[in-house]
């Protein structure tokens, strides 16, 4: 229990605390809002539930210093995907109130395939990750740094990815297209 | 702040999405589930990232964000085609290539 030790002696400093009760708020409603997407039997209520996800994890990249990844979570995930995602719900005619189970029957086995996992994770991070500490004077990333190691060191798998991206897109076309 | 905050934090995520593909039985649900395992993936490297100092992780966030959009858009049409063919996204229906 190190590491729980560890978390109580972190209110040393006020910003610290600060950002250990910003990050508390934003984990809980998270998992709550995660643990309601895979348990509702309303689809379109748990697209709004993924959105509440997906906007937590931008919040906890803006309180690792991330903005940029912050900004394209909101743009991408929020403003992209969520919307596919609603365009395919609407389109596959899903069941707008619960009159049908969205869930299987023996969802039991995949709960104890969760909770056994992570377990495993738990322990793993906690025994190899005890009390490390970010660093106290965490600024943000300069966006300059991150465009710099997009364009220099990581620009052919830039390339890739936009290519991985043309394709996808031509192949969903077809795959979805009438014919 | 810790970094194992963060980092079980995604593990929970994590484990949250796998109970979800597994028990879902909509294809749309099931394509949601994915969107929150690599969400979490993302959360691990920027918290890596934003330890170590080097902005290594940020972009591949950033690579992992471009990818779940490109799989998003092909899993839903292939949901699309799924729907067309059985008249409904239920996964267990789809079973023409079980043994």
């Amino acid at each position: 229990m190190t590491f729980l030790l560890a978390a109580a002696q972190n209110a040393d400093a006020p910003t610290l605390a600060a950002q250990n009760v910003a990050f508390g708020i934003i984990a809980a409603l998270m998992i709550y809002a995660a643990v309601r997407l895979v348990t509702t039997d309303n689809v379109v209520h748990a697209a709004v539930h993924l959105v509440l996800v997906l906007a937590g994890a931008a919040a906890q990249f803006i309180l690792l210093g991330a903005e940029f990844i912050a900004i394209t979570q909101v743009l991408v995930y929020i403003g992209a995907i969520v919307v596919l995602f609603l365009f395919g719900i609407m389109l596959t005619k899903a069941p707008m109130s619960g009159e049908e189970k969205l869930s299987r029957d023996n969802w039991m086995l995949g709960g104890a395939t969760g909770l056994v996992l992570l377990g495993l994770l738990g322990y793993a991070l906690i025994d190899s990750f005890g009390g490390d500490r970010l660093p106290a004077d965490l600024m943000p990333t300069d966006t300059r740094a991150v465009s710099d190691a997009i364009f220099g060191t990581y620009l052919v798998p830039f390339e890739i990815i936009s290519l991985l991206l043309l394709a996808a897109l031509v192949g969903a076309i077809v795959i979805a297209r009438r014919d | 702040m810790l970094l194992n905050q963060f980092l079980l934090l995604a593990a929970v995520l994590f484990c949250i999405g796998v109970y979800g593909v597994i028990s879902r039985r909509n294809g749309v649900m099931v394509l949601m589930s994915i969107e929150l395992i690599l969400n979490s993936v993302n959360l691990n490297l920027v918290a890596f990232s934003a330890m170590t100092g080097a902005v290594s992780g940020q972009v591949f966030a950033l690579f992992v964000i471009a990818v779940a959009a490109a799989e998003v858009g092909v899993g839903l049409a292939i949901v699309l085609a799924i729907f067309r063919t059985y008249r409904s996204v239920d996964l267990d229906q789809v079973d023409l290539m079980k043994g």
